[in-house]
């Protein structure tokens, strides 16, 4: 094995992306993550090279190749079919450290947040968790800023000479957004919010000519130190409100039609990849249990994408929800309070209106 | 027995947060609060200790008015506080905080039977990797988003939550679990414990202290030492005020759903 220095960064090059599949089926934010490192790539000059780790995962190594990566190194063993963070870490640490990556992105999901930190450490290098942009060149950093920050770019000085990759992530939930670099090693980590960055189109005739190659590794059990006895898939946990990404809740506006206005926040939630939520006066009813409660008395959340389907907005309900991403509120009576923290406001009947609304996302998700 | 739990004192963003004008958070106006998941990984040693007797023993590394954290997680139920405080350690990212963290774990001595606790991330920085960097800098096994624990002697056996579902994981002490709110509710202070916490041991690790660890370089700790720097940070455009859309019929819907996803939230 060649010798390995973190700070020797001028002997780094290529942009990395871990592709992480599960149970042989590959995680969707990998493509998403191979889309944005291929123009890193090119903005580097570079290759743009995926990580698959697996057993016997051959097969579904091409079709990275469409999204963008010239290369994917696959490493396959009977003790990679589950992850384990022992034998992830070992493998990815002792082929990067042949390699030398000058970036390697990883998809910020359980697995991920849990392999990227361990890596970096003993690759002694840096890493910024939950990345929500990304930029190598000063004048597409400069461009980004001005779009999307309140700063005064007029009076400020960019070496425009700058290579480090730039990564930028929310902080503080959000109120703020920080740009992080990695200037004195190597190689430059990020950890990327799933969902963020966008898929490329798929090109059947860039994943033919993807290079597939099996790095040499070692791996045997007295390497793992954890043992995974089972892996459930759960059906989908009926109320984790606070985890969310996004809470369907609904008000008094279903007193009329208490069964079909639940069924149309569950659609609805079902559609965004969320789960139902109720004001007070729904759980008070007996319509929802208390544990779909949002407010003051019942959960804070703060979800992606929060919708008040027939919620008047009372200051209690709107203290358990008013920092979420991007609110939705939809109620029949345009003074409703819900409508001062919404970022999008229908004012019509949510029995007209939701189901509308379920077909317009259920067409423009797949339209994506 | 020893369970050494890793906390940190955040400022509370779940109220309003205050920003400076350079973009930097204005922590003098804000309130600080026990990170929540620490909270749930202090509760899981403090159960782990009602179950077997263990110590219990919390670890923070931050500026002198940590201590009003440390005394209360005292008067919770733990036996003991290190609060590790240093100007050298100021300013550290997430890689030189494991490196110091690790240290003091050192210093207070890991034993074979001996587990620690970190909450799953802080809700300042939400990065969710100092348990984990902390863990490869001990050379401990680790397991992160753990939902539920049972201990058997020296074996562990955690669930671990996944986006779909959850793993079972067993692994022997000495280990490194990071901690999720569904693990448990926190329990309050009690009188007694109120009462206690300014009896109970409470040392204070400084650079002094920790200095001839090989993990104490001033090439690795400190913001000289940190691999990552701030580039710049900055508030992101005000959120306007809601936009009400016109109408409610079908061609409202379709407006609404090409801004989400034109916006990427859908």
């Amino acid at each position: 094995m060649s010798t390995f220095n973190s700070a020797d960064i001028g002997a780094f090059k290529d942009v990395w992306v871990f592709c992480e599949q599960r149970e042989g089926k590959m995680m969707s934010t990998s493509f998403e993550l191979i889309s944005e490192g291929r123009k890193l790539a090119d903005e580097r000059g570079s290759q743009l090279v995926g990580i698959l780790l697996g057993d016997d995962v051959d097969g579904i190594a091409k079709e990275l190749g469409g999204y963008g990566a010239d290369k994917v190194l696959v490493c396959n063993h009977p003790l990679l079919k589950v992850y384990t963070t022992d034998a992830y870490t070992k493998v990815i640490c002792d082929v990067a450290m042949e390699y030398k990556p000058e970036v390697m992105l990883l998809g910020a999901t359980n697995i991920g947040r849990d392999l990227g930190p361990r890596c970096a450490a003993r690759l002694h290098t840096g890493l910024t968790a939950d990345c929500t942009h990304l930029d190598i060149d000063m004048d597409k950093y400069i461009n980004y800023l001005d779009t999307s920050s309140t700063l005064d770019l007029s009076n400020m000085k960019f070496n425009m000479e700058d290579r480090n990759l730039k990564m930028t992530r929310p902080a503080f939930g959000g109120h703020l957004m920080a740009t992080i670099i990695c200037p004195r090693f190597r190689p430059c980590m990020a950890t990327v919010r799933p969902g963020v960055m966008k898929k490329a189109e798929f090109d059947q005739a860039k994943a033919d000519a993807c290079v597939i190659e099996h790095p040499a590794f070692t791996l045997s059990e007295s390497d793992i130190h954890t043992q995974v006895t089972e892996v459930v898939k759960a059906a989908k946990k009926l109320v984790d409100l606070i985890g969310a990404d996004v809470v369907v809740s609904v008000g008094r506006g279903i007193s009329k039609d208490v069964e079909g206005g639940i069924k149309l926040a569950e659609e609805l939630a079902e559609v965004l990849g969320g789960v139902v939520g109720g004001s007070r006066a729904v759980i008070d009813n007996g319509w929802l249990s208390a544990d779909h409660q949002v407010g003051q008395t019942g959960k804070t959340v703060h979800p992606k994408i929060y919708v008040a389907l027939g919620i008047s907005g009372a200051i209690q309900h709107k203290a358990g929800m008013q920092d979420s991403e991007c609110i939705i509120a939809v109620n029949k009576n345009e003074t409703a309070p819900i409508f001062e923290v919404a970022d999008y406001g229908i004012c019509g009947d949510l029995f007209k209106v939701t189901p509308m609304l379920i077909e317009a996302i259920k067409a423009a998700k797949a339209a994506k | 027995m020893k369970i050494i739990v890793c906390v940190k004192q955040v400022p509370d963003t779940s109220g309003k947060v205050a920003v400076n004008e350079d973009g930097t958070l204005n922590r003098a106006s804000m309130a600080t609060i026990t990170n929540p998941d620490d909270l749930n990984a202090v509760e899981a040693a403090l159960q782990l200790k009602d179950e077997t007797g263990a110590e219990v023993i919390v670890v923070s590394m931050g500026p002198a008015p940590a201590e009003g954290m440390l005394r209360e997680l005292l008067a919770r139920g733990a036996d003991r506080a290190v609060l590790v405080s240093a100007r050298e350690f100021g300013g550290s990212d997430t890689y030189a905080t494991s490196q110091i963290l690790a240290a003091a774990i050192k210093k207070i001595g890991l034993e074979d039977d001996d587990v620690v606790f970190c909450g799953r991330q802080a809700i300042d920085g939400d990065t969710a990797q100092v348990g984990p960097q902390i863990a490869e800098k001990l050379g401990l096994p680790q397991v992160s988003y753990v939902a539920d624990i049972h201990k058997e002697g020296d074996e562990i056996t955690c669930k671990r939550m996944l986006e779909d579902g959850y793993m079972t994981i067993k692994v022997q002490t000495p280990c490194l679990l990071t901690c999720i709110k569904e693990l448990n509710s926190p329990r309050y202070m009690s009188v007694d414990g109120i009462f206690e916490c300014y009896q109970k041991p409470y040392e204070v690790y400084g650079y002094e202290t920790l200095k001839d660890d090989p993990l104490i370089d001033p090439s690795t700790i400190g913001l000289k030492g940190s691999p990552t720097n701030i580039f710049k940070s900055f508030t992101p455009p005000q959120k306007g005020v809601g936009m009400m859309l016109e109408g409610a019929d079908k061609a409202t819907c379709e407006k609404l759903a090409g801004m989400l996803a034109a916006k990427h939230i859908i």
